[in-house]
């Protein structure tokens, strides 16, 4: 009888392990691939060159597009600040009833879950509205609408770590709840906050969808924010269906960046917060 | 340190402030109601044509005509979602909970950040991935049994939305699993239960709301995923789906045609209706999946 039920272990254990495996391989395999085909299609030209093929018309590079997504990701997030951190800051009992912050932070989750291209046709509908086409500017408003949710989610974890006795300290010491908030509490989930706003710039990167009518799609640099811009994964989507060499290596060099800064910016992130929370009272 | 530190200044200054932080609150609030109140301003037309349910049920989709029949896709939708989930959930669940009960610390603390990362991962680097290696793949296992595809078909889409769902399932249940206390598993293994009964008997029955509630955020990704699907799926309308035969989804609908949607009456309409009900089933289905977790969380 033992002996089955330890059978019955080993094979539940073996199976979880044989799980584990095929999600862990299969999901490194894909980064995997797209990582080695990316790596071979890499060149100096293909990186910083911003010049046009004499033959196609096209641009040789994909120099257009790493700026144009560092526009439209840096732009998004910080228009996303301005309202995530005193949003984050804000639900807490201080200020608000415990089933309002419930609430707010039900419907900060259900927002974080609508789909991108959901919030890509809100973005479009407005640029419609104010007779707009698709440009630089449509393109970070609807990236900082994405953002909010996940910026703010992410800095609500981070005050929530601030030690209760801090804020017990200085309500002791006669501060207001904005003294303690502005400069007890905020203070302390500085470290934290870097990671939040990295979070999301790392989401806002990647987003194809969102992009896709709002930001349009352009060879050449903005000009101003009222003009279309290129971003990586709107290039990969583009030149992967595209036939010829020269636009395959495109888009693989435009995947390798991608998956590069994306990884890069949440290592950089983990250690970031590591780094300057050594500051912070413990 | 403070510039005017009379009591009334820093009173004023607190309740000024306090007044002004309520402002981003009715943001976000306002963010959802505005979503919801714009797509169905922009929809109703359909909505109240007096024959939405056969915009829902029609298999027609010819926009030049005005007959925008939503059936395929949201049936392309629907059978995508459920292919990758038959794919993930056994995957993420089973991974989840061997990582939690019974990997050694130092796989525990190497493959969490792992998969926080991979959760991250953009949604084009999949389809990109898919593009280059699914594609072929599922090309040739058509082959083998002999069936003719092109490899852009439902498998290919699921196979790839399933991987990037994974990550997803798999850190949310991890979360469950790791809020369960300790001692529900002890009773357990003190009768002398393996650890494997504990965490069957026990563990799982006690994280089975919060196992659901990781399976609905996984569908309602999976459900508004736009463009791994797109770039995978071949996008020609069926309404009746088959593994090796190409698939629509309403979010590459939605992605592939808003170019069109100007040019044709009632076009963008039905675009938007189509936003619409991705958006309703979608936050349903995130609602849900929230309430269960707020209350695991207040019960642990």
């Amino acid at each position: 009888m033992l002996a089955w039920r330890r059978f019955v272990e080993r094979f539940w254990i073996g199976l979880m392990i044989a799980m584990l495996s095929i999600a862990i391989i299969s999901v490194l395999g894909i980064i995997g691939i797209v990582l080695w085909r990316g790596f071979g299609a890499l060149s100096l030209e293909m990186f910083f060159s911003l010049k046009f093929s004499p033959v196609t018309g096209e641009p040789v590079g994909i120099a257009n597009s790493i700026i144009g997504s560092a526009y439209l990701a840096g732009g998004g997030v910080l228009l996303a600040c301005l309202i995530s951190i005193p949003l984050a800051l804000v639900l807490q009992r201080e200020y608000l009833s415990e089933n309002i912050i419930t609430a707010v932070t039900v419907i900060l989750d259900v927002l974080w879950g609508i789909p991108s291209i959901v919030y890509g046709a809100i973005g479009y509908l407005i640029l419609m509205s104010c007779h707009q086409r698709a440009s630089l500017l449509g393109g970070i408003v609807t990236l900082a609408l994405l953002s909010v949710p996940i910026m703010t989610r992410a800095a609500m974890n981070v005050i929530s770590l601030v030690p209760v006795q801090l804020r017990e300290t200085s309500y002791g010491l006669g501060a207001t709840r904005w003294e303690t908030i502005s400069r007890v509490i905020f203070k302390q989930a500085l470290p934290g906050m870097a990671t939040a706003i990295m979070l999301a710039f790392g989401r806002a990167i990647g987003d194809t969808a969102a992009v896709l009518f709002t930001a349009g799609y352009s060879d050449k640099l903005p000009k101003s924010i009222m003009e279309g811009a290129a971003s990586l994964p709107i290039t990969i989507y583009y030149k992967l269906m595209m036939p010829g060499q020269l636009a395959q290596r495109q888009a693989y060099a435009a995947s390798f960046v991608l998956i590069f800064i994306v990884l890069i910016v949440s290592a950089v992130s983990r250690t970031l917060s590591n780094r300057l929370s050594k500051y912070t009272v413990k | 340190m403070l510039g005017d530190s009379s009591l009334k200044y820093r009173v004023r200054e607190d309740c000024i402030t306090g007044w002004l932080l309520k402002v981003p609150v009715l943001i976000a609030v306002g963010m959802l109601v505005l979503f919801f109140v714009v797509l169905t301003a922009k929809s109703w037309p359909l909505l109240t044509g007096g024959n939405f349910w056969q915009v829902l049920t029609s298999s027609e989709w010819l926009p030049s005509e005005g007959k925008f029949g939503l059936w395929p896709f949201i049936i392309g939708t629907i059978a995508v979602t459920f292919l990758t989930m038959v794919l993930a959930v056994p995957v993420s669940v089973l991974a989840a909970v061997f990582l939690n009960e019974f990997a050694p610390k130092k796989l525990k603390a190497m493959a969490l950040p792992v998969i926080d990362v991979l959760a991250a991962v953009p949604s084009v680097i999949y389809g990109a991935c898919g593009v280059i290696a699914f594609i072929p793949m599922v090309k040739a296992l058509g082959g083998a049994l002999g069936i003719n595809t092109t490899g852009r078909c439902l498998l290919t889409a699921a196979l790839v939305l399933a991987i990037m769902v994974i990550p997803v399932i798999l850190s949310i249940v991890r979360d469950v699993l790791a809020a369960i206390p300790q001692e529900a598993r002890e009773a357990l293994l003190a009768l002398g239960a393996t650890r494997w009964e504990a965490t069957y008997h026990v563990v799982l029955k006690l994280a089975l709301p919060g196992i659901i509630a990781a399976i609905m955020l996984g569908v309602s990704r999976a459900f508004g995923e736009t463009m791994a699907v797109m770039m995978v799926a071949g996008s020609i309308p069926e309404p009746k789906p088959s593994l090796f035969k190409a698939v629509y989804t309403l979010p590459a609908l939605i992605a592939d045609k808003y170019g069109e949607m100007l040019s044709i009456k009632m076009y963008d309409v039905a675009l938007m209706t189509a936003a619409l009900i991705l958006m309703v089933v979608i936050a349903f289905f995130n609602f849900g999946a929230h309430l269960i977790l707020i209350r695991l969380r207040r019960k642990y």
